[in-house]
């Protein structure tokens, strides 16, 4: 081998950190600085030949402004509309945050790992959420209702700091319908609320389920789903049954810029959805 | 292959002076030169033409925290170890224009640059630093996406290598295996002796370069003689560092208490980052009009020493020192065997000289084992 | 555009040399399209012609050194949407500040003919000690592509795409050799926010801190180290007091080799 000559193919690579122009088709409000907002490319054969699996994330890109990452929440058979539930919380968000159906920005994707759906056949599913944990996770909940035989019991610990914070409650009916057992609690309680108050891990209280044939996947913020580790760990749910997606500055989304290290991992390419024994000796280690 | 030319793996004997006739052959073919040059007060890299751009007669002291160029008496071209300058300044340039995007009929259009990059030849390529091409290429090109940026530099490389002929106290190439010498990876490769050059012909492009110029196949007591000077040379590494415990010692230590007390010596600079031939972090920054209506994505070298590199929303991830120098040794010797299959050190020796403050990953790995500090 | 819709921007001065300032108008090229977007309303350096507040934007150039201009920069707060700091004097009280270390009154005694008429605060102090900055942008004098890129980012409500890393960063991307290993020239750079394009080491001259202390600086290691490299405590101190010298890092940094100084 030859300098000249690297070992790997370099002819004419694809650009793999060019966006791709798409147009906000939709915008709807989910709560106080959350929105989704679904996106179609405006080129049909972008459309085409996209396709993504639940818990994949897109690179959002704002001329000017910058790009970030956020994660695919709607349905992953529908994919010539690309769903985003979006927090108004960085540079990039808020500037997403004054755009109005019809606008452009760039989108490219889908990126990282994704929800080990198809391991899950057969077995039991602890969905546990807390906040905008719930949008990486909603395309999970999706592909099972149109395949809900497929699965065994599916539960859903959802929670959020107050009621008006939860997101997509108007669709828990047809959840719950489909045979999804929906657990909501807040951290803080108003006039109106009715369920149940304190933090999210504390939904697994409630949990009667067995062991042996169950999976866990979890998002949201380190410390919630710490705990959360902790509540199936204790109910002797096994470490490589339980996924979590993990969240880093990312610039790249594939693997070039090296900011979403985590220990071994790149969060862009092996992540952002992780088995838990893959990261155990990582994982909640201080300013890792 | 004409007759009049060296076959590919033969080694032949040039002349000093003919080395010329190779920079005129490259350029003749389009190649753009870079090689080892005074400047500054240091060899830099940069563009050359004739054999006197080279440092002729120059030599260089390095030690932690310090470099010195000095003339030396004999006049030797390549007397000198690896400076400042890295070739990934060429294949990964610290500022890129990524893209520019403009507002047209109510749509982005966004536009990879289009001028093609020079096609460069390396002249001088220390065998350390083609072990650093080597991990870049796994970096940028190895993986399931590839960096067009990188590639197009990359593909038309010409490596004009040079065995080193002596050693800094801050080299570590043999702990890292990469040299002093090159085994493979070039072109051309060279051997400097007294009165000529010993050159190994490593492709059909090398053994091209050598056309017109008055090669004789090397006799056994050239190549008895070159194989002497390397296995001296080989001999004048004093620095090691001990890799058979690597990553596990790493890993097994991230809660050790040295991380705080290199904490207190490092600075957070970033200089080790940007003198590293691997180092490839990147950052954007996106620039637009004042209207907003046209813009460009930059990309520019990083470091994991910048607050900003880990910072996310609501925080940082590393928002001391500690972290950040954990993360980058643990990065280089561990965790990056992991991602791409090898170390990420080459033994260069750069971040012990170009240090601010003379820290030398060596005696950190050192410390980290229990072994006190020198 | 019209005018009524553009943003108003004021620029005001306190204890400073209007070279800040004057970044604004250097803008030679971008002038015309940043006064398309924005209003001029109150820039006396430009024009004596102003437009009365509350503005958008405040542009804040110097530092507080008189029980007026104490009392001056309150009003300014007040009538300012955005309030930014603009140069060194105003982000970290300027080369004024030298006074800080030392006796008021001796100075005034020394410098004027009728000191009673002199009405001075003991420290010169950043804008930031006295009123909440909404933004910073640091130098000596601040950089003017900065400055229109702060402007930018307020028009479209982003946030500057300003690096807060160490000088050494720009050294690299623009190729300079470090002048402390290879020349053993004393260089704040390793300590310094980025931000001046690191000209001083592409002329073989150490940085002097004008753009302030980086986000994480670590004054005490590279004193250290140039000390046993032979630079003396006294001019390590001498070093970190300029433009910046009053900014935390930096005068924690001088107070400590003053008082280890032989």
């Amino acid at each position: 081998m030859s300098v000249a000559s690297p070992a790997m193919e370099i002819r004419n690579p694809a650009d793999p950190m060019l966006p791709r122009p798409a147009v906000i088709q939709a915008i709807r409000p989910e709560a106080a600085g959350i929105a989704t907002y679904s996106l179609a490319f405006v080129d049909p054969a972008d459309r085409d030949a996209y396709h993504f699996r639940p818990g994949q994330f897109n690179m959002l890109y704002l001329p000017g402004v910058g790009e970030v990452a956020i994660s695919l929440s709607s349905d992953p058979a529908e994919s010539q509309v690309l769903g985003h539930t979006v927090r108004y919380a960085g540079n990039v968000t808020r500037a997403i945050g004054r755009l109005k159906v019809g606008d452009m920005l760039g989108v490219r994707g889908p990126y990282g790992s994704h929800w080990p759906l198809e391991d899950a056949v057969g077995k039991n599913l602890i969905i546990v959420a807390g906040g905008i944990g719930l949008p990486p996770l909603r395309p999970v909940i999706l592909s099972i209702l149109s395949q809900r035989d497929a699965f065994g019991r599916v539960l859903l610990l959802y929670g959020a700091r107050t009621p008006a914070d939860l997101l997509y409650t108007r669709e828990f009916g047809r959840w719950r319908e489909a045979g999804i057992e929906v657990n909501i609690s807040v951290d803080v309680a108003d006039e109106s609320w009715r369920g149940k108050v304190g933090v999210v891990p504390q939904l697994f209280y409630f949990v009667r389920m067995e062991h042996q044939n169950t999976l866990v996947l979890t998002c949201g913020p380190e410390i919630m789903m710490r705990f959360v580790i902790y509540e199936a760990l204790a109910r002797r749910i096994p470490k490589n049954a339980i996924y979590i997606s993990m969240e880093r500055n990312m610039k790249c989304a594939v693997g070039f810029c090296g900011h979403c290290q985590y220990g071994p991992n790149f969060i862009c390419k092996q992540g952002p959805v992780f088995n838990y024994a893959a990261i155990e000796p990582f994982f909640g280690k201080e300013d890792f | 292959m004409p007759p009049n030319l060296p076959r590919v793996s033969a080694s032949v004997a040039l002349p000093k002076p003919a080395l010329q006739q190779v920079f005129d052959n490259l350029r003749a073919a389009g190649f753009t030169l870079v090689g080892p040059t005074v400047r500054d007060g240091t060899i830099v890299l940069d563009e050359i033409a004739r054999l006197d751009d080279l440092p002729v007669g120059w030599t260089d002291e390095q030690e932690p925290g310090r470099y010195r160029l000095k003339k030396t008496r004999e006049a030797q071209y390549f007397n000198y170890g690896v400076g400042p300058h890295a070739w990934k300044q060429f294949l990964h340039p610290s500022c890129l224009r990524l893209f520019s995007v403009e507002k047209s009929n109510g749509s982005w259009v966004f536009r990879p640059p289009e001028e093609p990059p020079p096609r460069y030849a390396f002249v001088g390529v220390r065998a350390c630093d083609v072990a650093a091409i080597g991990i870049l290429d796994r970096v940028l090109l190895g993986g399931e996406f590839r960096d067009p940026h990188y590639a197009r530099r990359r593909e038309n490389v010409f490596a004009l290598v040079v065995n080193c002929a002596r050693v800094n106290p801050t080299c570590f190439c043999t702990s890292m295996k990469t040299g002093p010498r090159a085994t493979t990876g070039f072109d051309l490769a060279l051997t400097e002796l007294p009165e000529i050059f010993l050159v190994a012909v490593g492709s059909d492009a090398g053994s091209e370069m050598l056309r017109d110029t008055p090669w004789e196949a090397a006799t056994a007591f050239d190549l008895g003689r070159a194989a002497r000077a390397m296995q001296d040379v080989e001999r004048q590494v004093e620095r090691q560092l001990k890799t058979d415990d690597l990553p596990r010692l790493l890993y097994d230590n991230l809660e050790h208490p040295h991380w705080d007390e290199v904490a207190t010596r490092c600075l957070s600079c970033a200089n080790c980052t940007l003198v590293c031939p691997t180092c490839f972090c990147t950052t954007v920054v996106d620039t637009s009009d004042l209207r907003g209506t046209k813009g460009e994505r930059i990309r520019l070298a990083d470091s994991c020493f910048n607050r900003d590199f880990s910072h996310v929303f609501g925080g940082n991830i590393r928002p001391n020192i500690r972290s950040r120098y954990r993360q980058w040794l643990s990065h280089k010797l561990a965790s990056w065997i992991d991602q791409f299959g090898t170390s990420g050190c080459v033994g260069c020796g750069r971040c012990i000289t170009w240090c601010p403050v003379g820290i030398e990953i060596t005696e950190e790995v050192n410390a980290l084992r229990g072994k006190a500090a020198k | 555009m019209t005018s009524d819709a553009r943003p108003k921007l004021a620029v005001h001065k306190f204890a400073s040399c209007d070279g800040c300032q004057l970044a604004l108008l250097s803008l030679e090229d971008e002038l015309l399209s940043l006064v398309g977007e924005v209003e001029v309303a109150y820039f006396l350096e430009a024009s004596s012609t102003t437009i009365e507040g509350p503005y958008d934007v405040a542009l804040v150039e110097g530092s507080i050194t008189t029980a007026h201009d104490a009392e001056r920069i309150q009003a300014v707060r007040k009538d300012a949407k955005y309030l930014i700091a603009i140069g060194a004097c105003a982000t970290a009280g300027g080369i004024q500040a030298l006074r800080n270390w030392k006796d008021l009154d001796d100075f005034i005694r020394a410098v004027y003919a009728t000191p009673a008429f002199i009405h001075s605060l003991e420290k010169s102090t950043p804008i930031s000690s006295h009123v909440a900055v909404d933004f910073q942008l640091n130098g000596c004098p601040i950089n003017k592509y900065q400055l229109l890129e702060v402007i930018t980012a307020l028009l479209q409500g982003r946030v500057p795409h300003l690096a807060s890393h160490a000088v050494c960063m720009e050294c690299k991307r623009r190729g300079t050799v470090c002048i402390t290993v290879a020349q053993g020239i004393p260089c704040l750079g390793p300590l310094t926010h980025a931000g001046c394009g690191a000209i001083c080491p592409a002329y073989n001259r150490g940085c002097y801190g004008c753009f302030g202390p980086m986000e994480t600086p670590n004054p005490d290691s590279l004193t250290s180290h140039l000390r046993k490299t032979g630079v003396p405590a006294d001019e390590l101190v001498r070093l970190l007091r300029g433009f910046t010298g009053f900014a935390e890092a930096f005068r924690s940094a001088s107070e400590k080799l003053e008082k280890t100084a032989p």
